[in-house]
Order: C-alpha cells, then sequence, then structure tokens
C-alpha cells in the first residue's frame, strides 16, 4: 500500500497505534477475567460447567481475538497510518469530556441538581456565548422540572447537597 | 395550619446538626420522641414481586392508607448478588435512620455462603413481624401422597433422578433439600432458578418433579389443584383452617416430622435499620410496625399468604436472631456451602 | 363466541369516564417514564403501585397497564432522537431510528415505530382475547433447555452479519464478560466482584447503554464542532400520513415481527430479546437487508413491533397461569394480590369482570396511546430545532440520572462516563457495539439456562435435541447461524444444476 502522506501533522496518534493501544486493553481484560476465574473453579464438573467455565473461556477468545487485532494493527498491510484524531477533533471533544467529569465529582458533594444547573450554564456560555437571561432560563428550568418529577412527583430520591438540605430535603 | 406548622418545625429542628438537634430538644420538650424528617425507604434485598418485595408494597400501602406517618414511605428493590446489594447498602448506611430493610434469612446465609464481610449485628434490629413456612410440593399428576411414599420412590430410584427445585444457591431451598437428603437418605439433583415463581412454573410443567416453595409462592397452582402439598417443613399445623382446594385447607396439611420426616425450617421477616441509630429511632418503627400489624388489612395479608402471625421484638427479637443465626449457620457448615478460599 | 361475549362484557365494564381517565392518566405518566432513561416500565408501575390500593383492582390495573403501555411506546423517541435508549428494549431501534433522524426524517421513524407498536400489541391482544387458555398450556413447556435455545435462536439470528468478524467476536465477548460480573446464581458465588462490594450489584445493563450510545454518541458528534447536522426536519401533521403510505409495503416484517414479538412474550423471553431478534431476522430475510443500519424504516418497525408484541403477550402467561412474563408483570402479579385477587390458573374463571374488563381495556388503551403518541410526533421532532449548545448538556444531565436511577448508586454515574469514553473510542474503531449489548442484556440469562440444563441432563448435549420443541428451536438456531453459507450452498446448487440443464439442452 502506498503510504498515506497526509503527514501527522502537530503529531497525532496514527489509526494504527490507536487500535493497537485498545487491543492491548482489551487484552488486559481478557487476562483479568482468566486469572479471576480460574480461581473460582473453572472446569467442567460432574452436575455441568462450574461458574468460572464460561467466563474463563470468554476471556480467552478475548485474548485470541485482540492479539489477531494486534497482529494486524501492526503488521498488517493495509493497516490505517491516517490520524486517529487530529488535535483541532479532540479540542471539542475534551471541552466536553472534561467539564462532564467535574460535573459527576460535583455531585457527590454538592447535589446532582445544582451540579447540572451549573454544568448547563457553564456550557451554554462557553459554547454558544448565549445570553445570560437565556441561561438562568434553561438552567434552572430544566432543574426546577427535574426536582419535580423525580423527588415530588415519582419520589425517586437523587443526590442532593447542602442546597437541598437547606430547603428541607 | 398548627399541623403544618409543627411539621416543619419539626423538619427543621431535626437536620443531622446535633447542635441543633440538642437546642430543639430543650426548646421543645414535648418532642421527647424521634420522628422521620424524610422519605423513609424500605430497602428490599430481593427483586420486585416477590415475597419480601410484596411484604414491603404492602407495608407502604397500609401506612399510606392508615396514615401511619407523616413523611412518605417507598420501597426500593436492591435484589444483585442475591440481595448482596442492599445488605451491603443498608450496612454502609450507617446512623441514617430513614432505610428500613426488609431481610430473610439471607441476613445469615449470604455472609457465609460468599465470605460477605456482614453479620445482622452490624445493623439495629426492629421488629420480626412474622415467619414464613416451607412445604414439601408435587405435582399433582404424581402419585405420591405423602412425603414417606414420596422419598420411598426417590430413594428407590438411581440417585440424582429426580429434580427438586428452588431458589437461587446455597440459601434456604437448598438447605432443605441437603436436610431432606440426609434424614431420608434420598439424593436429589437441586435446580436453582431465580424465583419461587419460577420454581412453581417448573414443577406444574414438569420439568423438576418437586419444590420446597413458600405458600405463597405455591398457592395459585395448588388451588388450581395443579400441585399437591405433601407436608410442612415445622413443628406444628399451620393455623388458617379456610378450605383453599376443594378438599384441603392450610391446617390440614400435615408436618413433615409426624410423617416420619424430621426437617423443621422456617424463615425469619423482619426489619432492620442501619447501625449506629438511637433507640428512639427504633422505638418508632417498633410503634410503626405494631400498628401496622394491628390493621385488619395486615391480618388478611397474612392469612393469604398464610404466615405465621409473630411479632418479636428488644432483647426477645436479638435471643431469636442469635438462635436462628447459630441454627442456618451449622446446616450451612453441614451441607458443605460454606465459602472457601 | 364465548370470548366475543366476555370480550364486550369487558368494554361495558372498561369504558367508565373514571376508567377512560385512569387510562389516559396512565399512558401519560408511561410516556414520561419511558422517555427518562433509568426510570422504565417495571419501576415506574412499581412506584405507582401504592397509590392504587385504594382504587378498584379494575381501575387500578387498567392504570397500571396503561403506565406499561406508555413506557413500550416512549421508548423509541430518545432513541431515535438522541441515540439514547429510553427502555432496554429500544436499544435495537437506535440502529435504524438514529441514522433516520440524522437524515431529518425523525418524525418519520417516530411514526413508524409507534404505529408499528400498536399492530403489535393489536396482535397480541387478539392472541389473548381468543387463544389465552391454549397458548398459555404452550408456555408451560419451557423448561431449562427450552430457554436455552430460544437464547440461542436469538444470538443465531442477530449474530454473523458484522464486517470485521474480530472486532465482531470482541465486542461480543465484553457483552459476556460484562454480564457475568456479580453474583452466579446457579452456583451461589461471586464472580469478578474482587472483593468490592459496589459490583455486587453487577454493572447494569442501561448504564453501560447510556454511555455507549448516549454519552459515546454526544462526544463523536463533538468532532465535528456544534452541529447535529442535517437534523432539521420538517415538521407538520402531513408526517404521518405520509409515513402511513409507506408502512403497508413492510406487512411481512410486520406480521413476522408481531408473532415473533408474540412468542417472546408468552415463553418469558422478554421484549428485549424479542426486539433483537425481530431486528435481526428482518435484517437477514429483507431485499433490504444489506442497508440496515444506514436509516431503514423497515429497521425501526421490525424492533418496535416486537417489543410492544412481546411485551402485551407478556400479560397472558400471567393471566393465564400466574406467571411473570416480564418484570413489568411480576410487578403487577404483586399488585393483584395486594388488590386482594389471586392470580393463577382460576383467575380467568373466578375473577371474569376484572380479567375481560384488563382484556378490553388493553385494545381501548392501546388506541388511545397511539393518538396521544403520535400527536406528540411534531412536538418530539421540534425538540432537534433547539440549538445543540442547549440540548447537549441537557442530554448529558439525563444520562447521567438515568445512570443513577437504575439502582441509587453513584458509582453508575463514573461507568456510565467510561462506557461513554470506551464508546467513542470503539465507535472510531469500527467495533460493532450492537453483539456488546445483546449478549450483555443475554448472556447470564442463556448461561443460567444452559448451565440448568446440564443439572439435570448430568452434562449431556443430547438434551437439547430430546424433544420435538427443543429441538426445533435448536435445529433452527443452527440454521440461521449458518444461514449464510447455507444461503450461498443452495444458490451453488441451483446454479450447477441450471447450467447442466442448459449444458444438456
Amino acid at each position: 500500500m502506498e503510504q498515506k502522506q497526509d503527514g501527522p501533522s502537530g503529531g497525532g496518534l496514527s489509526h494504527s497505534t490507536a487500535e493497537a493501544i485498545a487491543s492491548v486493553c482489551i487484552f488486559a481484560i481478557g487476562v483479568v477475567m482468566i486469572v479471576s476465574n480460574y480461581r473460582i473453579g473453572a472446569g467442567w464438573a460432574s452436575d455441568g460447567p462450574q461458574s468460572g467455565y464460561f467466563p474463563l473461556r470468554i476471556g480467552v477468545i478475548l485474548c485470541l481475538a485482540s492479539l489477531a487485532v494486534l497482529f494486524r494493527s501492526v503488521f498488517g498491510k493495509q493497516r490505517d497510518r491516517g490520524i486517529f484524531v487530529t488535535w483541532q477533533k479532540l479540542r471539542p471533544v475534551l471541552l466536553v469530556l472534561l467539564p462532564t467529569a467535574v460535573f459527576v465529582l460535583a455531585i457527590k458533594f454538592i447535589g446532582i441538581y445544582v451540579a447540572s444547573t451549573l454544568f448547563i450554564a457553564a456550557f451554554m456560555r462557553v459554547m454558544d456565548k448565549s445570553i445570560w437571561w437565556k441561561i438562568l432560563l434553561v438552567s434552572i428550568g430544566v432543574n426546577v422540572l427535574l426536582f419535580w418529577m423525580f423527588e415530588i412527583q415519582f419520589k425517586v430520591p437523587l443526590p442532593k447537597g447542602p442546597l437541598e438540605a437547606l430547603l428541607g430535603y | 395550619m398548627r399541623l403544618t406548622m409543627f411539621k416543619s418545625f419539626n423538619k427543621f429542628c431535626l437536620r443531622p446538626l446535633s447542635g441543633a438537634l440538642l437546642l430543639c430538644a430543650i426548646a421543645a420538650p414535648a418532642l421527647a420522641d424521634w420522628e422521620p424528617t424524610k422519605t423513609v425507604e424500605i430497602i428490599v434485598p430481593a427483586g420486585a414481586g416477590g415475597a419480601a418485595d410484596q411484604m414491603a408494597r404492602t407495608i407502604q400501602g397500609i401506612v399510606v392508607k392508615h396514615q401511619l406517618m407523616k413523611q412518605p414511605m417507598m420501597v426500593i428493590n436492591k435484589s444483585g448478588s442475591s440481595g448482596a446489594e442492599g445488605i451491603m447498602d443498608v450496612k454502609d448506611a450507617k446512623g441514617d435512620p430513614h432505610k428500613l430493610m426488609a431481610a430473610f434469612s439471607a441476613i445469615y446465609t449470604l455472609p457465609v455462603a460468599v465470605n460477605l464481610p456482614f453479620n445482622w449485628r452490624d445493623l439495629n434490629p426492629v421488629a420480626m413481624i412474622a415467619l414464613d413456612e416451607f412445604l414439601l410440593w408435587v405435582n399433582a399428576e404424581t402419585p405420591y401422597k405423602t412425603p414417606k411414599e414420596y422419598l420411598a420412590a426417590v430413594k428407590a430410584a438411581p440417585p440424582d433422578t429426580f429434580k427438586m427445585g428452588g431458589t437461587g444457591s446455597k440459601r434456604e431451598d437448598q438447605i432443605i433439600t441437603v436436610a431432606l437428603d440426609k434424614v431420608a437418605g434420598t439424593k436429589f439433583t437441586y435446580i436453582p432458578y431465580k424465583s419461587g415463581a419460577e420454581a412453581a412454573t417448573q414443577l406444574v410443567g414438569k420439568h423438576i418433579e418437586s419444590n420446597v416453595n413458600n405458600p405463597s409462592e405455591n398457592i395459585a397452582q395448588w388451588r388450581a389443584g395443579e400441585v399437591r402439598a405433601l407436608c410442612v417443613f415445622s413443628a406444628q399445623h399451620m393455623v388458617y383452617k379456610d378450605k383453599i382446594t376443594a378438599d384441603q385447607s392450610w391446617a390440614d396439611i400435615p408436618t413433615c416430622k409426624e410423617s416420619g420426616v424430621d426437617v423443621e425450617y422456617q424463615m425469619l421477616r423482619g426489619f432492620f435499620i442501619p447501625g449506629g441509630t438511637t433507640k428512639e429511632q427504633v422505638a418508632y418503627y417498633v410503634d410503626l410496625l405494631k400498628k401496622v400489624t394491628a390493621t385488619a388489612d395486615w391480618k388478611e395479608y397474612i392469612s393469604k399468604q398464610a404466615l405465621k402471625d409473630v411479632f418479636l421484638t428488644g432483647p426477645e427479637f436479638v435471643k431469636f436472631l442469635e438462635k436462628d443465626e447459630a441454627f442456618n449457620t451449622k446446616l450451612m457448615n453441614e451441607a458443605g456451602f460454606a465459602h472457601k478460599e | 363466541m364465548n370470548e366475543l361475549d366476555a370480550l364486550f362484557h369487558g368494554f361495558a365494564i372498561a369504558l367508565t369516564w373514571y376508567n377512560i381517565g385512569m387510562m389516559v392518566i396512565g399512558i401519560v405518566l408511561g410516556i414520561i417514564i419511558g422517555v427518562l432513561p433509568g426510570l422504565g416500565g417495571p419501576n415506574g408501575v412499581a412506584i405507582l403501585l401504592p397509590l392504587t390500593f385504594t382504587m378498584p383492582p379494575t381501575s387500578a390495573i387498567i392504570m397500571l397497564s396503561c403506565i406499561y403501555w406508555g413506557s413500550l411506546f416512549a421508548g423509541a423517541i430518545t432513541s431515535v432522537l438522541f441515540n439514547i435508549p429510553g427502555e432496554t428494549h429500544s436499544v435495537a431501534t437506535t440502529f435504524d431510528g438514529y441514522p433516520l433522524a440524522q437524515q431529518g426524517r425523525a418524525g418519520e421513524a417516530l411514526t413508524a415505530s409507534f404505529t408499528g407498536s400498536f399492530f403489535g400489541a393489536l396482535v397480541a391482544v387478539l392472541l389473548i382475547t381468543f387463544l389465552a387458555p391454549l397458548v398459555a398450556k404452550f408456555a408451560l413447556k419451557f423448561g431449562p433447555p427450552e430457554f436455552f435455545a430460544v437464547f440461542l435462536l436469538t444470538f443465531c439470528s442477530f449474530v454473523g452479519t458484522g464486517k470485521d468478524p474480530f472486532k465482531s467476536i470482541i465486542s461480543m465477548m465484553l457483552g459476556f464478560g460484562l454480564a457475568a460480573i456479580g453474583m452466579d446464581i446457579v452456583s451461589g458465588e461471586l464472580r469478578m466482584t474482587f472483593g468490592w462490594s459496589e459490583l455486587l450489584r453487577g454493572i447494569d445493563f442501561l448504564v453501560v447503554v447510556i454511555g455507549l450510545f448516549g454519552l459515546g454518541e454526544i462526544l463523536f458528534s463533538m468532532e465535528d464542532g456544534l452541529a447535529f447536522e442535517g437534523k432539521s426536519a420538517k415538521i407538520n401533521t402531513k408526517v404521518v400520513l405520509e409515513t402511513w403510505k409507506k408502512l403497508p409495503k413492510y406487512w411481512l416484517t410486520l406480521i413476522r415481527s408481531a408473532a415473533i414479538g408474540c412468542w417472546m412474550g408468552i415463553t418469558p423471553g422478554g421484549a428485549t430479546a424479542a426486539s433483537f431478534m425481530g431486528y435481526g431476522i428482518a435484517k437477514r430475510f429483507s431485499p433490504d437487508g444489506d442497508k440496515f443500519g444506514t436509516g431503514q424504516l423497515e429497521g425501526v418497525i421490525a424492533p418496535e413491533t416486537a417489543a410492544h408484541a412481546s411485551g402485551t403477550a407478556a400479560l397472558l402467561p400471567m393471566l393465564a397461569l400466574g406467571i411473570p412474563g416480564s418484570a413489568t408483570a411480576a410487578v403487577l402479579l404483586g399488585g393483584l394480590m395486594i388488590w386482594g385477587l389471586q392470580p393463577g390458573p382460576l383467575l380467568f374463571v373466578e375473577q371474569k369482570e376484572f380479567v375481560w374488563g384488563l382484556i378490553a381495556s388493553m385494545y381501548l388503551s392501546n388506541i388511545a396511546g397511539l393518538i396521544i403518541v403520535l400527536s406528540t410526533v411534531p412536538l418530539f421532532a421540534a425538540i432537534l430545532r433547539i440549538p445543540f449548545a442547549i440540548i447537549a448538556p441537557v442530554i448529558i444531565v439525563v444520562c447521567a440520572i438515568g445512570a443513577y436511577t437504575v439502582h441509587g448508586a453513584m458509582l453508575d454515574i463514573w461507568f456510565m462516563l467510561l462506557f461513554g469514553i470506551a464508546g467513542y473510542v470503539l465507535k472510531k474503531l469500527d467495533y460493532p457495539l450492537a453483539p456488546l449489548v445483546l449478549s450483555l442484556v443475554l448472556g447470564d440469562r442463556a448461561e443460567v439456562a444452559f448451565r440448568q440444563t446440564m443439572m439435570g441432563s448430568k452434562g449431556g448435549l443430547g438434551v437439547f435435541w430430546s424433544n420435538w420443541l427443543v429441538g426445533t428451536i435448536t435445529t433452527l438456531a443452527l440454521v440461521m447461524l449458518f444461514w449464510p453459507v447455507l444461503a450461498f450452498a443452495w444458490r451453488k446448487l441451483r446454479r450447477s444444476q441450471n447450467g447442466a440443464a442448459g449444458s444438456t439442452t
């Protein structure tokens, strides 16, 4: 195959490297499955397979299949040397992913309603440069609606923080 | 008006801040007893629709209907890993008086079977409100009329020919099966199912030869004449005398012991709140459950489910738990179900 | 004609203003529950069960069953619009529904899915009305080997269509692996919990799906900036009529899926399994099968029809035998006892009014449900006009809530995030996700059925051909598995025969 010389501009991960990394991860999962299920017994007892029988074999299949993918991505003739994801494309993805992670972390401390109000507001502010009243309307409105639905109507408790405690919930 | 004020006052006072709580206690000396300040969750360590779940939802219904509690009550199923999920959830909620766990014998058997870091002493026992019976059932189309006949047939057949179905593995149903094997010298193949309902259906469909379901799990099939009750694993006959089938009531079923099969097993149905809670909090729930069990709705429920009406609380309940735990642990060890490393 | 009399009597019972009011309330609640991922039919019904204790039983079950119908209808809505299955049985609907929405055809996809659902429900209700006792007997024939054979058939009808066999295998095995976490009910032992009590609950299917599909999709679409492209659908009421004109073309798929659904509902295989099987079989036998996954109406109709037929048919064993055919049916069954009715084989005899009132209400409420959901099509399609910067964070919040409500566990939100990242990476690397989802749903059930079978047969595999029923299903499954090979061989044989015939003349 002729080399695709779009070039790793700015040094991105190549597609085949990403493939290789993923297959190594999957291989590791397979190994964990094999080891953990071997311990609880993975044979075929007199009354049929033991509890580790299937998971162990699934682990083995995972390892074999991931090796095949790994082999292909490293030595395969048709391996894709193109960029897996350019920095330009990864940036907006991270711009969503990282705040989401912060949001999930914040749920534990300030409750899901406050955290998501802030999250929605920040998202709209950064991504869309929306006007402030629109931001307030959407972020607070959505959460009041959710609160009314889950806590009051369906009585499904969601994680709550100090603000809700102050309001008596 | 006064009532709502009182309620909001109560709510405000009993927030977790202990200083404020003390203050309120001084400010309102009449308010010595504790009361829930938010929604109370009944944690059911079993799936929706099962016996423990039905009982929890019945209690919830009675509480709502008779307005026994100001705060709402809701039932949450945490059935992961045979209920270990729910049990650990309540254990981890140390000091939270708004969780009430519906308990059954899994509180002893699970820690033994899977090495769960749990003991019922981690929780605060509230009360036992009933005992559930177990019976030996066969398909009505088979010729066996007494447990003796049936067990003789099992014994005469090559080992592992007869299949006994039950709920889950290394739990009450399998314990009884192993005890039966030991006493009668039989060799059943035990097939674990997800629920008692499944074991009941499988018996009617003749995929298994017998099961040891609770009354509530098999009553529908029994009334329809599809299964036959051979004996009850209890010291005395059951008390309900109303005819369920054409010619039999629960009370007419012989005990296994008097039929020459000396196996007894009953299962508690009780409630716990998390450890680290106060006496007043326990007292509140004891009182609540007393009120619930005094209603006609509850009496009707336990007679329909053929539960044994027992109410134990305080030291008597603890004594029962200790004895019952020892009994279950012994059976688990004898059956070889204890966790091995 | 006994049934017809009873049915008309049932209509008389169901058609009171009070009951119709209950019906509408139930359906609207069901739609809300169905739209919210995490809250499904079973917990929706369970949550509202205590409210019904003071109602007459017939009204109570009408309302609760309507919640169920509403959630069956509505599960498709978020699947189509955002690639987030609102219910477990609407995962297969995302495969073609979401691409349709991306092409600006969300209105069509929703209409097709609702109409298909309605058709499936109708077939199942007709079955319940006229054949209940007969069909119920059939359900009793299902023991462990039969269950395993049915699961095998589901796998085989779905699998074998991926582009890259290694990646399909990996995806499927990951699903099996996730399904195995938690307690193995056959041996009562814990597997792969690594001494961590948070893992005792296992990793729920919905958490994985919300992450892989919902969050993963948002991350993926972020790559190209801030646009859900080409989604600003033209929305008017005409879209319903236009879609209806196209539907008769798919009569075979409709009937096939309805039949699969009824079958899976009666033998408790469940709506989720039914939807996958419906999709898989339609893909295999439709002339447009190759185009499935790119936005085919047929690919939306097939799983939805099967799911709703199965959900409805699941009430049949519940009414006739007292066996819950689905999780929701199990909760309803508990409700029956609390209302003072004794479910089981005698219910049809002793509680005629109740049973036929319920059956009659199933006709009425599905019609009412169809009208209600169809009238919401423009509303839901309009959601897509909201700018992405507003809708994206709201979706993420709803995903987090959905993941939390499944078990009330904070860790599940982290898992959702993790699976969101995994979904993004796997999608970029062209791993198919459908096999993962399928094996995650059915993996442990299939394993349990297999091992129960082995306990009974002492390890002999011959039991899968031990009677005509299990033998037929197993054979059918193998035929499905090797269908591409068989079809190829058949064509080759035909050609060579034709060739031979041609040469002699």
